[in-house]
C-alpha cells in the first residue's frame, strides 16, 4: 500500500518536467509568456516609469501619438498622458485578473472537492447552488454585485470571483468523482488518513492539470470582465484602467479614435497572451491529445 | 409515438428540475438587492434635490419598502405566483410591459449573433480541420485566437470607427432610423443595417469558440468508421464532409450554443451600451443605477428562464437527434 503512495510521487515529478519541456517547445505558448511577462514588467515598473498620478493633467488635450515625443501615445480630452494610463492600467488589469482567479479557483476547489468527494446529499445541494449561479447570466449578476458593493477594485475582484467559481467547481467535482474510486485513494483510506488529507494531499494533485489550464483562461476572462465593467463606468473611479480609458475615449471617437484604440490593443495583447499560455498548458498537460493532432 | 413519449418524459424532468433553480435564483437575487445601500426612494430624493423625512416615508410606503424583509420577499413571491412581475414606480408601468417592450430588441440581437457565430464558426472550423497542420489552418487558428481575446465592446467601437465614421456605410447606433417612415422592404433593410455592427461585435467571441470546437469535432469524427465507409463507396470529399462529418460534429457545437445563451445575454448588456440599442441589457443597467429593483428582479428572472429554455431546447434536440443520449 505504501508502495502505491510512494511510486506516485516521482512519476508526477517527471510528468511535470515533460510538461514544461513540451510547453517550451510550443512557439505560440512562448510568445504568450513573453507578452505576459512584458505586461507584468510594465505593471511593476509603473511607479518608476510614470511617478506622477496617471489621472493628472500634464499637457495640452488631444495630442495625437507621435505629435510630441514626450507623450508618445498622445494625450486624452483632459490632457492626461495615454502612455502613463496604459502602463498604470496594466497594474489594475493584472491585479484584478489574478486575484479574481485566485478567489474563483479557491472557492471552486473547496466546493467542487466537497461535492465530488462526499457525494450524497451534500453533492445534491452544492450542485443546485452551482446551477443557480450558472443559470443567472454571469455578467448581469456581476453588474448588480459591483453596483451594490459600490465600485472599487476590491468589489470588482470579489464580484468576478463570485460569478466565476462554478466553472472550477464543476470541473473539480467531475475530477474528484472519477478519482475517488481509484486504488490509491482506497489505499489511503485504508491507512486511516483523514478526509482533508485525502482530499488535498492525495486527490487534488492528480486533478491539478485541468484546473491549471482553466485557471489561466479564467485570468483572461476576469481581465475582459473588468474592462467591460470599467468601460460601463462601474470600475474604481480613483484608478485608471484600460476599460475606463476606452469608456472616456469613446466620447471623442469621431475626432480622436486613438484614445479608444490604444487601451484596447493593450487588453487584446494581454488576454491573447493568457489564452496562448492556456492552450500551451492544455497541450503540454494532455500529451495524449497533443500527439493526436 | 415512442419518440414523442420519450421527449415528453425528458421535457417533464427538465422542467421539474428547473423549479428549485428558479426559486433559488429569485431568493438569491432578492436578498442581494436588499443588501444594496440605498433604495428607490433614496435615488428619487437625490434626483429631486432634497426630500423631507415625511416624503421619504411616503415614497417607501408607496413602493412597499416599509415592511419587514421576509414579508417583502413573500409579497414578491406572491406577485410572481399570480403571474405578474410587479410594478415599476420609476417608469410608472407594470414590469412585464416594460420588459415586453425591450425583449424583442435583445432577442433579435442575440438571435442574429448566434446565427452569425454558428455559421461562421462551423465554416471556419471545418476549413481548419480539412487543412489541419497546413497554412490555412495556422492562419485561421491565429485569427480565432484573436477573436477569442478581443473585448466585444472594443470591437464594436472599432467597427464604428471604420464603417460609420471613416466609410459612412453603416449607422453607429440605435435600432432604426429615427423619424423615417419606412415600410416594406425598406424597413427591413433599415433594421438590418442597424443590426450588422452590434450583432457582429457580439458574435466574434463565439465565432472563435465554435470554430475551435468544430475543428476538434470534425477531426474526431473524420477518423470514425462510417466516414471511411462513405469515402470507400465513392462519395466525393465534399459530400463526405458535409453529410457525414460536419453533421455529426454539430452535436457538441449546439450543446455549447445552449450553454452560452447566458453569456451572450451578458455580452449584450455591454454591446447595447455601445450601440445605444434599446434592449433588456440597457434596461437592467439603468434599473441598477436607479435602484428600481422590481424591474431588475424581473430582468434577472426572465433571463434565467431564457437560459433554462435554451438548454431545454438543446437537450430535446439532442434526444431527438441521437436516441443514445440519455438526458442528464
Amino acid at each position: 500500500m505504501t508502495a502505491v503512495a510512494q511510486s506516485a510521487r516521482p512519476r508526477r515529478r517527471s510528468a511535470a518536467a515533460r510538461a514544461v519541456r513540451s510547453f517550451l517547445r510550443n512557439p505560440a505558448a512562448v510568445v504568450g509568456v513573453v507578452f505576459l511577462a512584458s505586461a507584468l514588467a510594465m505593471a511593476l515598473a509603473a511607479p518608476w516609469l510614470y511617478p506622477e498620478d496617471p489621472l493628472s493633467m500634464v499637457a495640452r488635450p488631444y495630442l495625437w501619438p507621435g505629435q510630441n515625443p514626450r507623450y508618445p501615445l498622445g494625450t486624452d480630452s483632459l490632457g492626461r498622458d495615454v502612455a502613463a494610463g496604459v502602463v498604470w492600467g496594466a497594474r489594475i488589469s493584472l491585479l484584478v485578473g489574478f486575484s479574481a482567479m485566485a478567489i474563483g479557483v479557491a472557492t471552486g476547489i473547496l466546493v467542487g472537492s466537497t461535492a465530488g468527494y462526499f457525494g450524497g446529499w451534500i453533492d445534491d445541494l452544492l450542485v443546485r447552488v452551482m446551477e443557480v449561479f450558472q443559470t443567472a447570466p454571469a455578467f448581469l449578476l456581476l453588474i448588480v454585485l459591483v453596483a451594490i458593493l459600490s465600485p472599487s477594485v476590491d468589489a470588482v475582484i470579489f464580484g468576478i470571483g463570485v460569478v466565476t467559481w462554478p466553472t472550477i467547481a464543476r470541473l473539480v467535482r467531475a475530477e474528484f468523482r472519477a478519482i475517488r474510486e481509484k486504488d490509491f485513494v482506497t489505499a489511503a483510506r485504508g491507512l486511516g488518513y483523514g478526509h482533508a488529507r485525502i482530499i488535498f494531499v492525495e486527490i487534488l494533485p492528480n486533478a491539478l492539470p485541468p484546473i491549471i489550464v482553466t485557471a489561466s483562461v479564467m485570468v483572461a476572462t476576469a481581465i475582459l470582465m473588468e474592462s467591460a465593467l470599467s468601460f460601463m463606468g462601474l470600475g474604481d473611479p480613483n484608478q485608471i484602467s484600460w476599460g475606463s480609458m476606452i469608456g472616456s475615449g469613446r466620447e471623442a471617437l469621431r475626432t480622436a479614435w486613438f484614445l479608444t484604440a490604444i487601451p484596447g490593443v493593450a487588453i487584446v495583447v494581454t488576454v491573447l497572451a493568457l489564452n496562448l499560455i492556456g492552450d500551451g498548458l492544455n497541450d503540454a498537460l494532455n500529451p495524449r491529445l497533443a500527439e493526436r493532432e | 409515438m415512442a419518440d414523442t413519449r420519450r421527449l415528453l418524459r425528458v421535457l417533464r424532468r427538465t422542467l421539474l428540475q428547473a423549479v428549485p433553480t428558479v426559486l433559488g435564483i429569485v431568493v438569491l437575487n432578492f436578498f442581494l438587492l436588499k443588501l444594496a445601500p440605498g433604495d428607490a426612494a433614496d435615488v428619487m430624493a437625490g434626483e429631486f434635490g432634497a426630500a423631507t423625512e415625511e416624503t421619504m416615508a411616503m415614497l417607501r410606503r408607496q413602493f412597499g419598502l416599509d415592511v419587514p424583509l421576509l414579508q417583502q420577499l413573500l409579497g414578491y413571491l406572491g406577485t410572481l405566483a399570480s403571474g405578474s412581475l410587479g410594478f415599476s414606480p420609476r417608469y410608472n408601468m407594470p414590469v412585464a410591459d416594460l420588459i415586453g417592450q425591450r425583449l424583442p430588441g435583445t432577442l433579435l440581437l442575440m438571435g442574429t449573433s448566434i446565427v452569425i457565430a454558428l455559421a461562421l464558426g462551423v465554416l471556419i472550423g471545418t476549413l481548419m480541420a480539412m487543412t489541419a497542420g497546413r497554412w490555412p489552418d495556422r492562419v485561421l487558428s491565429v485569427t480565432t485566437q484573436f477573436f477569442y481575446s478581443v473585448p466585444g465592446f472594443w470591437v464594436g467601437l472599432m467597427l464604428v470607427v471604420v464603417f460609420s465614421i471613416k466609410l459612412g456605410w453603416l449607422p453607429s447606433g440605435g435600432d432604426r432610423t429615427i423619424g423615417a417612415s419606412l415600410a416594406g422592404i425598406d424597413l427591413v433593410l433599415d433594421r438590418l443595417r442597424h443590426l450588422i455592427l452590434p450583432a457582429t461585435s457580439l458574435a466574434l467571441f463565439y465565432v472563435a469558440i465554435y470554430g475551435r470546437l468544430t475543428r476538434a469535432a470534425v477531426l474526431e469524427v473524420s477518423s470514425q468508421d462510417h466516414v471511411r465507409t462513405a469515402a470507400a463507396k465513392g462519395l466525393s470529399p465534399v459530400a463526405v464532409t458535409a453529410r457525414h462529418i460536419v453533421r455529426n460534429a454539430l452535436i457538441p457545437v449546439t450543446t455549447l450554443a445552449g450553454i452560452h445563451f447566458g453569456g451572450i445575454l451578458g455580452g449584450a448588456v455591454v454591446v447595447e451600451t455601445v450601440f445605444s440599442w434599446p434592449g433588456l441589457g440597457r434596461l437592467a443597467f439603468e434599473s441598477v443605477m436607479r435602484r428600481d429593483f422590481n424591474v431588475l428582479l424581473g430582468v434577472l428572472l426572465l433571463s434565467s428562464l431564457l437560459v433554462i429554455i435554451a438548454n431545454t431546447v438543446v437537450d430535446l434536440l439532442h434526444a431527438w437527434l441521437d436516441p443514445r443520449i440519455e438526458v442528464r
